[in-house]
């Protein structure tokens, strides 16, 4: 089993992937899944950019228009965003304190492929009769009302993915809190696995009420319940809570993540030690517990009434000190830092300003007077997408850069790197910059169309243009990264040269087992620690060397995540009185509860590594070490 | 990562503390188990008197709230050492449900 140096034929290689359990190898599935579906909701958006490109267009009809501003929506948050962060999460967070794995491996692939099953699912809803169109928030009284099943894609998908999320959180958590090697204290840990260690909180406790909210939603429309029907004594401002009790924490688990990977960054690339460490943990746990209590700013025009109204906003005001606190710590990190700016640092001191724009039009948002003025107008979507794009995407862009050697073991090209950035970037304040002055206009969100006389004609058409430069960036990416695979220049352990944390300490992409010894931990940013004490081999460890038990790959998470799929087709059906939808319903759900049973019955206790394994391995990568150096210098410096 | 089992020699002062410990543990268990009695009765002997509704059901929920941390503390080893993630996480999760359960009530509901 611990041949995995050797080469493998496609198929193997494909199987390999299937059954994995495999941190780093979960998450290049994550990002690949997730790049894919990043390109698809790229797609959409361009699709939206091009209909509103001039007065009156007629790409798109109406109908359509919603099916592409839902999908762009959902998927973008849902299949996107978060597969992409989590891709980091896995590949990063468990070296960074010392764990061979996460603590659950088997769980970790299961969420995967129910992330991966949903997706699929709710993007087959374009080949079976009409993708959802209620918009990503997807609220009762439209949602209640639409024809067709895109609506129970949405739901039914949602909800198989949701699993995959919620199994993914908790399984960082217990990793984080369990296995950290020794000498890594909680306040010894690097921010990246803090922000993911609160995102995984915010996980665990969000998306039980997006599940509730969307059982509801699933009984309502499939099996005649009246949850949401006013009509029926329902209440359709019950689905817009939930919703937004999952939604507003969302953001946060989006966006966390990403503050995380800029912490790494500004600290690599200002060689400084983060400025403000305990503040940056503190805020971070802050923005945390605040993001559950200000879920109703998004419904200030629901008409809660004045006293809630008022909470809502002086707690959404209050979630901007700490984000505050962070950015300084930031600008001071990198104040009298020796700076370098690789693609990582660029895309880092970009996104403090553009994140800044965002946070001020949210604040904005959070005088209730105001947003009646505000309120689905496209200052909302200029305002949400400078969050969005300004700090999440400018952190997976960063991410990608900064953590490619760590993932693959060669390096992107910096010089595409920089036009990919200053395409993107440019693009990204082109396109949404100009949306607040629309808003500011009146141009209402979620229209397919509009007016010339509305004299919006000019401003949409620059916003238009600023979508075509970031997805000019975006294909400059993916030519870089066909050209880096192609090339397949090796790197060493740190390519960056200047990594202060755990993962950097080890060969890129790590070996299977990640640390062959457990490392001893001495303080905050262990590696830097080592390498500025002269310690060659960048590790002090904590035991001797040993055999490593680990856990063997599996086919069951695919073959439960596929019962899942199936199932929903059958519960989707169901209300059509197709003959076929019952037996579906129960096969899925039997294949699902079948390979549970399989799994639970019989013993997998894994497999040894042995330390004549581990020594011959190690000596593979010394010699490897030394070509490298001995050859051209890979990474940076 | 303990690879393998140890055995485990104790000290005779060691024998003590844990004896002493565990019988502490007891009473306390004794103890809670009792009131939980107690207040189990209180609960009926309330819904028996027939008091008004008003009057019952914020006792006997608050009584049931009380039952739950004896539960926990005293029977589910809580108060051992090592709870304290467990406790911050289930509390973090009760405070977001009871911060929903309020907003339902009061904006939704009320």
């Amino acid at each position: 089993m611990s041949s995995n140096s050797q080469k493998k034929g496609f198929g193997a290689t494909i199987w390999d992937y299937l059954t994995t359990v495999d941190h780093k190898k979960i998450a290049i599935l994550y990002l690949i899944s997730g790049g894919f579906f990043f390109l698809v909701g790229g797609v959409e958006a361009m699709l939206i950019r091009i209909q509103l490109m001039k007065a009156g267009n007629d790409f798109l009809s109406a109908g359509t228009y919603n099916e592409v501003l839902t999908m762009h929506g959902t998927t973008m948050i849902f299949l996107a965003a978060m597969p992409i962060l989590l891709a980091f999460m896995n590949a990063v967070s468990p070296l960074q304190i010392g764990a061979r794995d996460v603590a659950f491996p088997f769980l970790n692939s299961l969420g995967f492929w129910l992330f991966f099953f949903g997706g699929v699912f709710l993007n087959l809803s374009w080949f079976l009769g009409g993708a959802p169109d209620a918009g990503w928030t997807n609220y009762a009284s439209l949602a209640l009302a639409s024809e067709g099943h895109g609506i129970d894609f949405y739901s039914l998908g949602l909800t198989i993915s949701g699993f995959g999320t919620l199994i993914a959180g908790i399984n960082f958590l217990v990793t984080i809190i369990n296995m950290r090697a020794p000498g890594m204290t909680y306040m010894r840990m690097p921010l990246f696995t803090w922000t993911t260690f609160v995102a995984s909180a915010l996980i665990l406790l969000a998306f039980p009420p997006l599940t509730v909210g969307i059982f509801f939603m699933v009984f309502d429309r499939l099996f005649g319940a009246n949850f949401f029907d006013v009509t029926m004594g329902g209440n359709t401002i019950i689905w817009e809570h939930f919703f937004w009790i999952f939604g507003h924490p969302e953001v946060y688990i989006l966006v966390l993540p990403a503050f995380g990977i800029f912490s790494e960054i500004f600290a690599i690339f200002s060689r400084k030690r983060l400025f403000g460490y305990t503040a940056l943990v503190f805020a971070t746990i802050l923005i945390g517990f605040y993001g559950f209590m200000v879920w109703a700013h998004h419904m200030f025009t629901v008409g809660l009434g004045p006293t809630a109204n008022a909470v809502f906003a002086l707690a959404t005001m209050i979630i901007a000190v700490p984000t505050g606190i962070k950015i300084f710590n930031w600008l001071l990190t990198i104040w009298g830092g020796s700076i370098s700016f690789t693609v990582p640092m660029i895309y880092a001191v970009a996104f403090i300003p553009s994140f800044v724009a965002g946070g001020v039009t949210g604040v904005m948002q959070a005088i209730a007077p105001l947003d009646y003025q505000l309120h689905d107008s496209y200052f909302i979507v200029a305002h949400f997408h400078y969050v969005i794009v300004g700090g999440v995407v400018l952190a997976i862009l960063a991410g990608t850069h900064l953590y490619w050697p760590k993932m693959f073991g060669t390096m992107l090209s910096e010089k595409l790197g920089k036009w990919t950035f200053w395409f993107f970037f440019i693009g990204f304040h082109l396109t949404f910059f100009i949306q607040h002055f629309l808003g500011l206009m009146g141009m209402p969100r979620r229209v397919y169309t509009f007016g010339a006389d509305q004299g919006w004609d000019l401003f949409n058409a620059i916003s238009s243009v600023g979508a075509l430069f970031m997805a000019i960036g975006v294909i400059i990416l993916l030519v870089n990264v066909v050209m880096t695979v192609a090339k397949n220049e090796r790197v060493g352990n740190d390519p960056w040269g200047d990594g202060r944390t755990l993962e950097w300490a080890i060969p890129s992409p790590p070996p299977f087992y990640n640390f062959a010894q457990t490392p001893l931990v001495r303080g905050l940013d262990p590696y830097w620690i080592e390498k500025m004490e002269g310690n060659k081999e960048g590790m002090v460890y904590a035991e001797p060397l040993g055999d490593i038990h680990m856990p063997n790959g599996s086919f069951i998470p695919f073959v439960i995540s596929l019962g899942m799929f199936i199932a929903s087709f059958g519960a989707m059906y169901f209300m059509d009185d197709k003959a076929w939808a019952l037996p579906v319903l129960i096969g899925g759900l039997a294949i699902t509860f079948g390979s549970m049973l399989v799994r639970s019955l019989k013993d997998d206790l894994g497999f040894h590594v042995t330390k004549e394994e581990l020594i011959a391995d190690n000596e593979r990568i010394q010699r490897e070490a030394r070509a490298l150096e001995g050859g051209k210098k890979g990474g940076l410096k | 990562m303990a690879h393998d089992t140890h055995d485990i020699h104790r000290s005779r002062a060691e024998f003590e503390f844990i004896k002493k410990k565990r019988a502490a543990e007891m009473r306390g268990q004794l103890t809670s188990f009792a009131m939980m009695i107690f207040l189990t009765l209180i609960a009926f002997t309330l819904v028996a008197a027939d008091f008004s509704t008003y009057l019952i059901v914020p006792i006997i929920l608050l009584l049931a709230a009380i039952q739950v941390v004896l539960q926990l503390y005293h029977f589910m080893h809580m108060s051992n050492k090592g709870h304290g993630m467990m406790a911050f996480f289930m509390f973090s999760g009760m405070f977001v449900a009871f911060m929903t359960i309020i907003a339902m009530v009061t904006i939704v509901w009320w």
